[in-house]
This record gives structure tokens, sequence and C-alpha cells, in this order.
């Protein structure tokens, strides 16, 4: 498995969520979560504007084998989603970190983001 | 939990192994949808050595399986060739389906599922103990299947043997019978655990990928094979899940275990039917469907890597129409009503 990437921060239901500098928050699946899903066939992604809350089911993502919902890490708008994923979900699969996200939000409050999971903390959440 | 002689080849190749009726199994190696593919465009290999294999001895063995199974052994005495038929109790229930392999001079072999194993070991002892018949249940037994349109190119480099579909070689260490469960050209190849992995590395060495059951079960669902435990249980008889093929009538003498039952069973409304659909999601069993004069349920249903959508069977009464209407994440979508075998019907 790919290490988790130290600068993400995590729900235990294995989203990742990723400040950039433009202040959006990037959230996409970990690499733990696409390997236990398998090979992902679909998703739906929010509307662009949607008001979101943390740990509020968001998206969602499907593989062959089981429909998933994907939970938002933090409260606030939806910004921007990844459309390319609508045709070709596998980047998820392939790209979890990076190509993989699904989507951006403005968040209401930063400091939600101390109530998620540091990198090493998710890993060992996500080993039991 | 039980493991098959293959374990550590699948622990040490990526396998993800998850437990599958109380064995330890490789449900892909990676990608299910390159698995699938690879099977369908060129070849791959299953261990499926988890399932059961039974072994007859005695003079009475046709006289055992013309009562044991609905489907008429009889059929298969002239040759060394495999029959499919259901395994019923006295109600007309599916208790099982299975494969008989006559193996010559009225000798016969038995493989079947591995969940219901020791249910069908109990049902053979019972009834073979009436027909003087003994029974080897093998507990070190082989089954690799070998699946795709290049399957017997590669087979024949360690087997150069042509079989018609159904039919079968055997020599003293191993059995290969032209069957299997993904509706491509291909073998299953059974002998014991050190002749398997003599079979099995050879095939690896040669580059044949190796198979999970996640793709095994989207390659049977497309073929149209229904699978026991989903798209028929005991609840079910085989004329309502589209089997009434395997129950042979034509020797009005011969009794069989269910025969009484199914006499009645004969009229029931229920069909199991393929469907299709081009809605953004997968329909999975359990689901509800309804239709202008019926309704029905999915019993199995995944995405198609083939067909590049949702198909599956459902269980509907008889007089379904082509276009029926579900429910997929509270919205209502409309499905296709087709042929349960997919690989004839939408290619």
């Amino acid at each position: 498995m790919a290490e988790v990437p130290s600068n993400l921060k995590f729900l235990e239901s294995h989203e990742w969520a990723r400040l950039e500098e433009d202040g959006t928050v990037t959230v996409g699946i970990s690499d733990h979560a696409q390997e236990l899903l398998g090979d992902i066939v679909f998703v739906e992604l929010p509307d662009i504007g949607k008001e979101v809350t943390q740990s509020g089911d968001t998206a969602i993502v499907e593989s062959v084998k089981a429909a998933s919902d994907v939970y938002s890490p933090l409260s606030g708008e939806i910004t921007e989603i990844n459309e390319a994923l609508i045709d070709n979900p596998e980047i998820i699969n392939t790209s979890p970190y990076e190509s993989g996200w699904f989507f951006k939000i403005k968040p209401q409050d930063i400091s939600e983001m101390d109530k998620l999971l540091d990198a090493q903390a998710y890993e060992s959440s996500s080993e039991s | 939990m039980n493991k098959t002689y293959l374990n550590d080849f699948h622990q040490r190749n990526n396998g993800h192994l998850v437990d599958f009726a109380g064995w330890e199994m490789p449900i892909n190696y990676g990608s299910q949808i390159n698995e699938h593919n690879t099977v369908r465009a060129d070849v791959g290999i299953f261990d499926v050595s988890h399932m059961a294999v039974f072994d007859f001895y005695g003079s009475n063995q046709v006289e055992f399986l013309k009562y044991l199974i609905p489907n008429d052994v009889t059929k298969i005495l002239h040759t060394k060739r495999a029959l499919y038929s259901p395994l019923l109790n006295e109600e007309g229930g599916i208790l099982d389906d299975l494969i008989v392999y006559h193996l010559g001079n009225e000798n016969f072999r038995i493989i079947s599922n591995c969940g219901t194993r020791e249910q069908n070991y109990a049902c053979f002892q019972k009834v073979a103990s009436e027909f003087d018949v003994q029974i080897d249940f093998k507990s070190d037994a082989s089954i690799i299947a070998l699946q795709g349109p290049n399957s017997m190119k590669n087979l024949s480099s360690l087997y150069d043997i042509k079989l018609e579909k159904f039919h079968l070689y055997q020599d003293e260490e191993v059995m290969i019978a032209r069957t299997g469960y993904t509706g491509e050209l291909g073998v299953e190849i059974i002998s014991d655990a050190n002749k398997g992995l003599e079979i099995w590395n050879y095939f690896i060495s040669k580059g044949i990928q190796p198979i999970g059951l996640a793709a095994r079960d989207t390659l049977r669902l497309e073929a149209g094979f229904n699978l026991y435990g989903s798209d028929m249980t005991v609840e079910n008889n085989p004329y309502d899940s589209n089997l009434e093929w395997t129950v042979d009538q034509s020797e009005q003498d011969r009794d069989y275990i269910g025969k009484k039952a199914l006499k009645h069973l004969q009229d029931t409304k229920n069909r199991l039917v393929g469907f299709y659909t081009d809605a953004r999601g997968v329909l999975r069993s359990g689901t509800k469907v309804s239709f202008e004069g019926g309704e029905g349920v999915i019993t199995s249903g995944t995405w198609s890597p083939t067909f590049k959508k949702n198909i599956g069977f459902c269980r509907v009464t008889k007089n379904f129409p082509k276009i029926g209407k579900s429910i997929l994440r509270d919205k209502e979508i409309n499905l296709h009503f087709c042929e349960t075998n997919f690989l004839k019907y939408l290619k």
C-alpha cells in the first residue's frame, strides 16, 4: 500500500482533506479506502455551491462490489468538483491522493481541521 | 479458516483474501475488472479447489444417481462426459447445483458448491446407503479452471487433447473437462494437490493471469449462469430458476428425489429474467423491481465490465413486459428485461 501523505488530515471513515494555499480544502478518499472498495465504477458528486457539514454525506462512490457514502471532512461550501471522475472513476483507484480528488470546499470554520486525524493516527486506525 | 493448497501463492501474489463460506479465497489480485477482461480476451486461471469433489464406488452407481438427481444420468452413459443438475429435496426445493462426471465404466464423480459441502455429503451418504454405493469425499482435491478464448491453445502444450463441450479426458493423474463458469472456451482440471501445484505453476510460469472470485462472479453473470445461494435457494424450484431443462421426465418409471412435488410446481408463475439499465449505479440483490402487471426482486446485480452497464437477474412473474422500473438511491430508474445470457443478448 502507498504511504499515507503526511500533509493530509483524515476522517476515520477514510476521507482525506488537504488545505490549499488559496484557503480551500481538497477532499478525496484514502488509498486504503479505494483498496477496500476495489474497482470503482461510479461516483456521484455534489452540486457546486452546495453547503455541506462536517461528517455529513456529500458524495457517493460505487465499486463493482458495493456503494459507499463519502463524508465531508469539513463544513463549508462546495466550490469545485472533479468532473473527470464522472467518465473515468477508475482514476480514484490509480491516484487516490492526486488526480482522484472528489471536491473542493470553502471551509466555514478552518478550526474544524483540528478535529481530524493526522496521517499517523489515520494509519493506525485503518490498520485495526 | 479452510485454505486451499494454493493459499501461499495467493498471499505472495497480492491476492485479496476473504472468507468465502469458511474458506480463505482470493477475491482479486488487484483489479477484478482487468481480470474479467483478461478472461474474455485471452485466458486466465482460477483456483476453485474450495469446491467439493465426491468420487463414488460400487456397481450400482447408475441407479443411485438416477434416484439422487432430476437430470437423467443415463444421458451420459455412452461416453465420458459431464451433466449439470440441481440437487433437490422431497419438496422440490433446490439444495444445490452440481456437475456429475461419468469417468467411464459407470463410475462417477460429483463436484458441488463449497458452502453446501457438508449438507450434500450427508444427503449423498443417506441415499448411497440404500444403493450400496460408497463415497470418497476428497479432502486434498485440486480444481483449476483455465478459461478464455486462448485456453485450449495454452492447455495443448501440457495436454494435447481435443475435447467437445462437456466431454472429459482422464489419465491416472488428472481429469480435464470442457466445463466452466465464465461463458468462454475452457476446461476445469481436477487432480490431487501435488499434481495441481505442478499444473498451476506451469501455467503461471507461462504468464497466465490468476483470476479471483470477484471476476468469476461477473463472468458467470454475463454468461447467464445461476449462482446457488443468490439466484436459487432451497425456497426455489427448478421451474422458477429456469432449470426446467434439467428435469428429465422422459423415463416415466424413474423415481427421483423431489419428483412428486415437481408435478405440482410446473405451473409456477415465476421466472428468472435478465435486466440491464443505463442508470448510473448498480442495482444489487434484494432490490425490488416493478412493471405493468407485476413485480419482482433482483437476485444478482453487478456492473458488467464487458458491456459497461448495470446488469443482473431478477425473479419476476411470467407476464413481464420489456420495460420495468426500480429505485436506485431514491431515484426512479428504467430497466430493460432480456434473456439471462447477456453475452448473447447484448453483444
